[in-house]
């Protein structure tokens, strides 16, 4: 079973601080991860591959620093590598993006399986998957929790609903978003990192794929980020003091000034 | 301090401290409590390859490198002086079959340990025979193409989660400690079972029971080097392997240190928090210092064994005696800087003492270390 994983490169905190003027992430100082959803994607790609034998390969698109969340990947059992990497296509959104993987994953040739995480832990949107699937026009199951059964042409998933979960079969190829309940990641092994190290990361440039040049990019995206900001902080508040029967009769007064 | 470790130690340091904390840590006082085998987390280790660090590439290991041992049981021990010592121990069944095994032998058992397969012991000690090896009972006796094993080893690291033990044995009482032999005794041999498991102070999570040979009866070729050699073989192998027992000691320091600086920060007395007192910072600066001393003097020894060095008794067994009693030092003092909280076992430090003790104690006392190091002096001062 040949799979594709498409994996971020996401900073490693929840509270990513954003330049008010650019309306961009301050990416310094922050040290960069894996996705973590994606860590269950790579981890899913390793088991398949392990059970039907095939390869994984490893997909995202970055700054060449990128590279690096690459060979984490292939650390953890995967195959290969590929980086897509050009400055035309800075400022994509998902659209753009999915787009972009898209011509990417048509350049890698034949596959089985896509799979992707659920969504990214800095943008949140859970657009790209979907919108890789439907660029390629290929089936998508997304929030997959557990592949039930699979074999090389056809694959029985469940899907993660708010209750319960669908049960949906899917031919191949296909592609499937997978949640944090569908496996635990296994952690790297030495001889992956030495492997991982020297793996050769086959680089994709502007030229290197075919795509519509107005359709990459920030001009090849429809949404604007019209403004990126932080909810202010709750302000103190007031702190009453004092004796318990005092204080008692002063939150009673305050609730009563605040009803009028 | 920068040891200037190659890029690939970097790596296994890197993951052996990803394995602790993120696969140790959190499972540490469980152990420490039920006194299970942690196999979860040993095949957590042998799937990340580190069973294999200090085994021959040929045999499925990444290369001998007692320094990368170090660094892996260092890091482990941060978090688990038990769960660690599951590691080593392993390992110090495992050296005296890759220093003396024959091919076959070699070919034989070496590949499931460096994958993690299987775990190995070593067994030398008896209740009458622990700093005096020579007092050594249990006997093997040759008949036809088989020995015959009659005897109790107890105190055995790993007994009875390992498969595969080194056990040592007299062929002939009359030559003294020139009549013990080494042999690999397997799992499951007829005549192989397995006494009580001891109720300990520390490293908990690890499993020490009694071996028992009742005319066990094993085929002749488990003879390790030659009939005689079972001293060679020990002293050989505690060589190579005082080392990883002294970064065990090192880690458990290093792993209370960390914790006392933590909560030295957050723990506030009078007003200010505790580490802002001189009191406390000079008892961390020591701490820190008799550490940094202990990791100086274990990597030097274990490049020394790596570089091919022969004669490495007495450096190992400075490297074992001076980091187990910095070890015990600093985690009392660690427990200190806890005050009435460390004493309780809802804080993680207390195990750290009771894990530290050990290391002056097995693989030789720290007694038997200073005589091997006098011993030594004496003998170099002749020359």
């Amino acid at each position: 079973m040949n799979i594709i994983v498409c994996i971020k490169q996401v900073p490693e905190t929840t509270e990513v601080r954003i330049n008010p003027e650019t309306n961009t992430l301050i990416r310094e100082g922050v040290k960069s991860i894996i996705n973590p959803f994606d860590m269950y994607a790579i981890e899913e790609g390793v088991r398949l591959k392990e059970k039907f034998g095939g390869k994984v390969t490893v997909l995202t698109m970055g700054p060449p620093q990128a590279e690096a969340a690459l060979r984490e990947a292939i650390s953890m059992g995967a195959d290969e590598g590929r980086l897509v990497c050009d400055r035309a296509f800075a400022g994509s959104d998902t659209w753009a993006t999915s787009y972009t993987l898209s011509g990417a994953i048509k350049r890698i040739g034949a596959f089985d399986l896509i799979i992707c995480g659920k969504q990214a832990s800095d943008g949140d949107t859970a657009q790209v998957g979907p919108g890789i699937s439907t660029h390629l026009d290929i089936p998508q199951v997304t929030y997959v929790k557990k592949i039930e059964e699979a074999t090389e042409k056809s694959m029985r998933v469940e899907r993660m609903m708010e209750e319960g979960f669908e049960i949906i079969e899917t031919p191949l190829p296909a592609l499937i978003t997978v949640v944090k309940e569908i496996n635990e990641p296994r952690l790297p092994s030495l001889k992956g990192m030495m492997r991982a190290k020297s793996a050769k990361i086959t680089t994709y440039a502007q030229k290197d794929l075919d795509l519509d040049p107005q359709s990459i990019g920030l001009c090849g995206s429809p949404t604007q980020v019209v403004k990126i900001f932080t909810p202010p902080q709750r302000t103190g508040g007031q702190m009453l003091q004092g004796e318990v029967p005092e204080i008692a009769a002063k939150l009673v007064d305050l609730i009563k000034d605040e009803v009028h | 301090m920068d040891y200037l470790f190659t890029d690939e130690q970097k790596m296994i340091k890197e993951l052996a401290h990803k394995i602790a904390e993120e696969k140790i840590r959190p499972v540490a006082a469980k152990y420490d409590i039920s006194e299970e085998y942690p196999w979860d987390v040993i095949k957590v280790i042998a799937d990340s390859d580190m069973f294999g660090l200090f085994i021959p590439e040929e045999y499925g290991g990444l290369g001998v490198s007692i320094t990368n041992l170090c660094l892996a049981t260092e890091e482990f021990s941060r978090a688990c002086g038990g769960i660690a010592v599951c590691y080593a121990a392993s390992a110090l069944g495992t050296i005296p079959i890759m220093l003396f095994g024959n091919e076959e032998q070699k070919k034989k058992y070496l590949p499931d340990l460096a994958k993690g397969k299987k775990v190995a012991a070593f067994g030398i000690t008896e209740p009458e025979a622990g700093s005096d090896a020579s007092a050594i009972k249990t006997t093997a006796k040759k008949e036809g193409n088989h020995y015959i094993l009659n005897g109790l080893k107890h105190f055995i690291t790993n007994g009875g989660d390992a498969e595969t033990y080194v056990v040592i044995a007299m062929t002939d009482k009359t030559r003294g400690a020139r009549g013990a032999s080494a042999f690999i005794v397997e799992k499951g041999t007829h005549g192989f079972t397995f006494g009580k498991k001891e109720d300990k102070f520390g490293i908990r999570a690890s499993s020490t029971r009694e071996l028992v040979f009742q005319d066990c009866k094993i085929p002749a070729e488990n003879l390790l080097s030659k009939e005689g050699m079972g001293f060679i073989v020990t002293m050989r192998t505690f060589d190579m392997s005082r080392p990883g027992v002294a970064a065990q000691a090192l880690g458990i320091a290093q792993g209370a240190l960390e914790l006392a600086v933590k909560y030295a920060k957050e723990r506030q007395q009078f007003g200010k928090s505790i580490s802002s007192f001189q009191g406390i910072q000079w008892m961390l600066a020591d701490m820190a210092t008799e550490i940094e001393a202990a990791r100086a003097l274990i990597y030097s020894c274990a490049r020394a064994i790596d570089a091919g060095c022969k004669d490495v008794s007495k450096e190992s067994a400075m490297a074992k005696m001076y980091a187990s009693d910095v070890a015990m030092k600093v985690t009392v003092d660690a427990l200190q800087i806890f005050g009435g909280y460390g004493y309780m076992k809802d804080y993680p430090i207390e195990k750290y003492v009771r894990d530290a003790k050990i290391t002056q104690i097995y693989e030789g006392t720290n007694q038997i270390q200073r005589n091997i190091i006098g011993l030594q002096l004496i003998r170099e001062m002749a020359k």
